[in-house]
């Protein structure tokens, strides 16, 4: 069974979908439930089995189906940690679905099929193979939204598909160039490759048109706060939580390994545009009224941080980025859910309808609390790691890039905390607040595991980054020969000579 | 010459223009509707009996001197043998949903097979021609059984105004055709492909490279690439939707591979001449059929432009002028063709409760609520058209990138699949009109077996399922275009 536990993975949500459409509204739940529980129990197994230090690339598997390409998988320690996430979450958002009362069987097939596939993406080594997964998720995704979203679902479904759209089959040309240039589709083959730089840099520019799309970064984040908001709750967790890291995915598999050189010469690209999302949308994040909106501006300022981070072309920074994208996967998935349990019961997401909630729903606002301090980065949660890391890292290349990319931290704990103080604290302003009940034993299931885990990263991370460590460090080997020279000419301090009992080899070595 | 061996492998026109006959002297008896659907089972037994004539040619990859007829005037190689296989299953499937729609008008008549069997039969010379003559011969026999068949509908002013539109813009396109291959003969001196692909390896002279346009733009009318794309639209609309389904599939595939021939047989040491022709047709076809698409309201007209559309994405195999970029257009063909005869019988079987046609985009708005397997099967027409993967559409556009990649065309590759984008818009309009809006509930009326049949099929081939024959088509393309070349 382990030989195929990928396919296995890939295969229990795709049957779980199928079922789902041709069962009632109860048992596709059930059926789903069940499905993504039987995959978070097979992630488990993945992640006892996966050898830290082993091969670099694990659990492969292949079989020559199709003409052009094939179907390979394998995953190394950056896309074991990233299936993880799926998994994980994917149980919790079919929970957080219990509101959602139409067309509940094509509602529950999408996101079994929306698992399936983002699964694929993590595990594919086969290019083509990989582009496929990756596109395909628009279609689902366009249909959680446009089916079962908010008002003005149909602008945000069309937006977020076309935008996807465009920045993807740029990236497809460029997929066809690169194998008919290197004469393979093998993913750990093509990592290797050197192609030519001007060629790298074209081609960087197409990956670079899906992966900032899907990323997402300014100024192509347009379509995020339109889709998070008008998508169900549960989608804006799939969308939060695992779809953005897609675009963190790709750029660390494909972008920095396979162009090394044009990430390099691009690298200030990626640095501006990364400057002005973090500073212009923690700022409209702090003047939204809109609690969903509010949070997906969020995104876009913490993503910014993660591709300063893949750029910074050093362990410290990427490791921060892998952390910062599951910490945030985790952290905004839990703030949109947070956001779920409020609107199932008010249906408004407007901030200023909601005030004191701490006073009638304690364990909401304590669980509330967590995830916003972790949003903001607070040490001991899973945030604080990722981003001292990352910022850690890009200092190291530009104190100028370190000094704006922290002043978003600094603008997300006043945005965090404005929003949870409306929110939480403060008076009960409305009568209809006031009365909502606290958290039900479902919600408490559903948030419960996130909080555990976000304490978890944050207080001992070592987990985590123990099986990218290794991949990583192949990574940063690769990546050595474009590094570009920093400004902050870090040197190791001088050890201080000073303890008593080493004095004598001191003596010795002066003579 | 060896007659006995020349009329063997014409074998399948000769049945087909045999069957025509005997079933049109049948028709003259015909008295009732079961009548005329006796001769369509037998319209459709003999179009069967034809692909399994030709089956063993395509599998069997045969080329070279034996496989030509008349002195080379005719050639039944593996090319054109896999352009047979896909004329007679669109046509097979124009046949099988007829019977249902016009009896329901009171209109059936057996004509219907007849006319469609020789429209089949003018095919199958068509994408077996290696001569001049025996493309116009063919192209004439399948455009005036065409021209009728748009006017199926004699009460019906849009079926006749359809049948004379078509007629009068056909004819003005055979007269441009004509009118090239004149002057390629001219300063050739020779019809025959070969010959001419001789005759021009020296060099392309003025005159001859009139022509070469001239004959280009002929076709391109016939395919209906933009800029001469402008009758496809009023004739898919006016036409009967069995003839549309027909037009839009049988004969798409018979003008592209006869353009193939042409273009990679005769004026294959010329590839300079006209690559940048298909280039400008290409791109224009995929920009004016996305951009003319996006304000249809009629489903006919929409598929109407993205049949222009799905040309421009051929087209761009043929463009890059490899044996690659031909293979990967006869796989995107196949792929095509599931897709229109999918398309189609799912417009066919969008009926009101009275059992009349619904045409209009309106009136589909929430059929995903009523009508589940409909609506989803369309979507995943949709959805493929617009090639967006895992459906199997998707594959056929990635050929053809392919190869334009691969021949260096990259300019050309990234404008073309940046213009799918648009197309992708109007695809994604219909789902959103299934799916998103409030459902009006007009469609509720039932459609037969044959309906749900065919449209089952096609959607099963184009589903993800599909990509587990792509070494199986791939095979066959690729040894359809070594029979191609071949001869060349």
């Amino acid at each position: 069974m382990l030989n195929h536990i990928l396919s296995l993975m890939l295969l229990v949500p795709l049957l779980g979908a199928a079922i789902c459409l041709f069962v009632d509204a109860k048992a596709a739940r059930t059926v789903a439930l069940a499905a993504t529980l039987i995959d978070f129990a097979l992630g488990i197994v993945l992640w006892n089995q996966y050898e830290v230090g082993g091969p670099r690339w694990q659990f492969q598997e292949s079989a020559e189906l199709f003409a052009g390409f094939s179907w390979k998988l394998g995953i190394d320690g950056i896309a074991l940690m990233l299936i993880e996430l799926s998994v994980f979450l994917m149980p919790i958002c079919i929970l957080a679905s219990a509101s959602i009362k139409k067309r509940v069987g094509e509602y529950m097939a999408a996101f079994l099929l929306m698992e399936t596939l983002m699964i694929g993406v993590f595990s594919a080594q086969d290019l083509y193979l990989f582009y496929i997964m990756f596109e395909a998720g628009l279609i689902p995704m366009y249909l959680i939204i446009g089916i079962w979203g908010g008002a003005d679902r149909i602008y945000a479904s069309y937006k977020f598909f076309l935008y996807t759209l465009l920045g993807s089959v740029l990236m497809l040309i460029a997929m066809l160039w690169m194998v008919h240039e290197a004469g393979t589709t093998d993913i750990p083959t093509l990592m290797e490759y050197n192609f030519p730089v001007e060629a790298q840099k074209w081609l960087w520019l197409a990956f670079f048109a899906s992966f900032a799309v899907k990323m997402p970064m300014w100024p192509v984040h347009t379509w995020l706060p339109d889709a998070h908001v008008q998508a169900p709750t549960a989608g804006s967790v799939i969308l939060a939580g695992v779809l953005l890291k897609m675009g963190g995915y790709g750029f660390i598999r494909f972008s920095l390994p396979m162009f090394p050189e044009a990430s390099a010469h691009f690298a200030w690209l990626v640095f501006a545009l990364s400057m002005i999302a973090v500073v212009v949308t923690s700022l409209i994040a702090l003047v939204q009224h809109d609690m969903k909106k509010l949070i997906a501006y969020s995104s876009v300022a913490h993503m910014a941080i993660v591709t300063v981070g893949l750029f910074a072309f050093n362990v410290q920074g990427l490791e921060g980025s892998m952390i910062v994208m599951l910490s945030h996967g985790l952290v905004s998935g839990a703030l949109f859910l947070c956001v779920g349990v409020i609107y199932d019961r008010l249906h408004t997401r407007e901030i200023d309808r909601y005030g004191g909630l701490s006073i009638n729903m304690p364990k909401y606002a304590l669980l509330f609390m967590l995830f916003t301090m972790a949003s903001v980065g607070l040490p001991g949660t899973s945030g604080f790691v990722g981003e001292f890391l990352s910022l850690a890292g890009i200092y190291q290349v530009s104190s100028w890039v370190a000094f704006v990319a922290g002043t978003g931290v600094i603008l997300g704990a006043a945005y965090m905390l404005y929003l949870y103080r409306r929110v939480a604290f403060g008076e009960q302003k409305n009568a209809d607040a006031a009365a909502m009940t606290d958290l039900s034993a479902r919600e408490v299931l559903m948030l419960a595991p996130i909080a555990a885990v976000v304490l978890w990263m944050g207080v001992y991370p070592e987990s985590f980054l123990a099986p990218m460590r290794q991949d990583i460090a192949t990574l940063d080997a690769r990546l050595s020969q474009a590094k570009p020279e920093g400004d902050a000419k870090l040197t190791a301090g001088k050890p201080k000579a000073a303890a008593a009992h080493e004095e004598p080899a001191q003596h010795g070595g002066a003579h | 010459m060896d007659w006995s061996h020349s009329l063997r492998l014409v074998a399948p026109e000769e049945l087909l223009s045999v069957a025509s006959l005997v079933l049109l002297l049948g028709a003259a008896w015909a008295r009732c509707a079961r009548d005329a659907r006796a001769i369509t089972w037998l319209a459709v037994a003999t179009l069967a009996a034809c692909a399994v004539m030709v089956a063993p040619t395509a599998f069997t990859a045969a080329r070279g001197p034996e496989v030509l007829a008349f002195g080379g005037l005719f050639a039944a190689d593996a090319f054109a043998a896999y352009a047979k296989l896909l004329i007679y299953a669109a046509a097979g499937a124009s046949l099988l949903v007829a019977p249902a729609f016009f009896e329901k008008l009171r209109a059936y008549r057996p004509e219907y097979p007849v006319l469609v069997l020789l429209a089949v039969a003018g095919m199958g010379i068509m994408v077996s021609a290696t001569n001049l003559l025996t493309l116009y011969i063919g192209l004439e026999l399948n455009s005036l059984a065409a021209y009728v068949l748009a006017a199926f509908l004699k009460d019906d002013d849009r079926s006749a105004e359809a049948g004379l539109k078509y007629f009068v813009l056909g004819a003005l396109a055979s007269g441009i055709l004509l009118f090239g291959m004149s002057l390629t003969y001219g300063f050739t001196g020779t019809t025959s492909f070969t010959g001419i692909a001789a005759a021009l390896q020296g060099g392309v002279s003025t005159g001859a490279l009139f022509g070469v346009t001239f004959v280009m733009a002929g076709l391109a009318f016939k395919i209906s690439a933009v800029p001469f794309h402008m009758w496809t639209p009023d004739v898919y609309e006016g036409a009967p939707t069995p003839v549309t389904l027909f037009f839009a599939s049988a004969p798409k595939v018979a003008a592209l591979a006869l353009t193939m021939r042409v273009t990679l047989d005769a004026f294959g040491s010329q590839v300079a001449a006209w690559q940048q022709i298909v280039i400008v047709a290409a791109l224009a076809s995929i920009v004016v059929g996305a951009l003319g698409a996006i304000g249809q309201t009629n489903i006919k007209r929409l598929l109407a432009y993205s049949s222009i559309n799905n040309v421009g994405f051929l087209l761009i195999g043929l463009a890059a002028a490899t044996p690659a970029g031909a293979a990967g257009m006869l796989v995107y063909l196949a792929i095509y063709v599931a897709m229109t005869v999918g398309g189609f019988v799912a417009v066919l079987m969008l009926k009101d409760a009275a059992g009349n046609q619904v045409e209009q985009i309106a009136d589909i708005a929430g059929l995903s609520s009523h009508r589940k397997v409909l609506s989803a099967c369309l979507a995943m027409i949709m959805f493929s058209l617009a090639g967006i993967p895992p459906l199997f559409g998707f594959w056929g556009k990635f050929v053809v990138f392919q190869a334009a990649v691969d021949a260096g065309l990259l300019p050309l590759a990234v404008i073309g699949i940046a213009a799918s984008v648009i197309g992708a818009f109007y695809y994604l309009k219909v789902v959103k009109v299934m799916y998103f809006d409030e459902p009006v509930m007009k469609v509720t009326g039932q459609s037969n077996w044959i309906h749900q049949a065919l449209l089952a099929a096609s959607a099963l081939f184009i589903s993800p399922a599909g990509y587990l024959l792509t070494k199986c088509l791939g095979g066959l393309a690729a040894a359809a275009v070594a029979a191609l070349l071949h001869a060349a």
